[in-house]
């Protein structure tokens, strides 16, 4: 689990700095997402970046055998979340890559409040989704 | 061309470490953050992980560069502000992350798993991105 953490971590740095290094750009996931469904006239790299993001799952899963996580998920928790993600990403220009990763990096002080902020509204999501549920 | 190649090989190296690291699965996300419950810290690796092989990168060696390898400059954020916007959107998409577990790059990652609950969530998603749209135009654009 450690090994693990720490290993994909590393892998998701080492991209970060790849696509900046290469192509020039932040890897901001929720932007890129942004891009490649909105904006593709501009951007057109953001949809070979979103087919990757689907390659590379798939090819841990050719490599390692295939290991889906479990989605039991309510269906409220999967619309009301992804309402708020998109709604919250786009409000505060990034989301955990763009400004978690990417923009900590940078030293960027709107990074850090962002992440902060997340990090504590989303731990009191979940301790009042605790208590209610 | 160049460029596109590298967008496709980033992404999936993103991907698979977005995989490996275990952030695909909701729960894990929640786990990590449910600090006063059953809670997984090792989640808080990742992202140390992530950033010390990034930090020292855009620190140290993106200074002295003047162009990236394919493409005309680097684009990074303009913004230093902040504002009720970045905070206010901050905290909505936190809620949005603990209430599912997810976020948009493991989202997009799930894809591969054709989980019915990952169409769900992005559709959501994007539907959320559209509506903050119509919420901040025409005066503020990011």
């Amino acid at each position: 689990m450690i090994a693990t953490s720490i290993f994909g971590g590393l892998l998701i740095g080492l991209a970060s700095v790849c696509l900046m290094l290469f192509a020039g750009r932040i890897a901001g996931i929720s932007s890129i997402v942004y891009r490649a469904i909105f904006q593709l006239k501009f951007e057109s790299w953001a949809l070979t970046f979103v087919i990757g993001l689907v390659l590379g799952p798939l090819l841990v899963a050719a490599l390692n055998g295939p290991a889906a996580p479990v989605f039991d998920l309510a269906w409220w928790q999967v619309a009301l979340g992804g309402l708020l993600v998109g709604f919250g990403s786009r409000l505060g220009s990034g989301c955990t890559s763009g400004h978690g990763v990417c923009g900590i990096s940078r030293g960027s002080a709107r990074s850090v409040v962002a992440t902060l902020t997340f990090m504590v509204t989303g731990v009191i999501t979940v301790f009042i989704m605790g208590m209610v549920l | 061309m160049m460029i596109y190649l590298t967008a496709l090989a980033t992404g999936a190296m993103f991907g698979a470490g977005l995989v490996v690291s275990g952030m695909t699965d909701p729960a894990n996300i929640q786990g990590f953050l449910d600090v006063t419950g059953a809670w997984r810290p090792h989640l808080a690796l990742v992202m140390i992980a992530a950033i010390a092989v990034a930090l020292p990168f855009f620190q140290w060696v993106l200074p002295r560069l003047s162009k990236p390898v394919y493409g005309a400059s680097f684009l990074a954020p303009l913004s230093t502000a902040i504002d009720q916007r970045l905070v206010l959107g901050a905290a909505i998409f936190g809620i949005g992350w603990g209430v599912s577990g997810l976020c948009p790059g493991p989202a997009i990652a799930g894809i591969a798993y054709l989980e019915p609950q990952i169409f769900g969530f992005l559709a959501a998603m994007l539907i959320g991105m559209r509506l903050a749209d119509r919420l901040l135009s025409p005066s503020a654009k990011a």
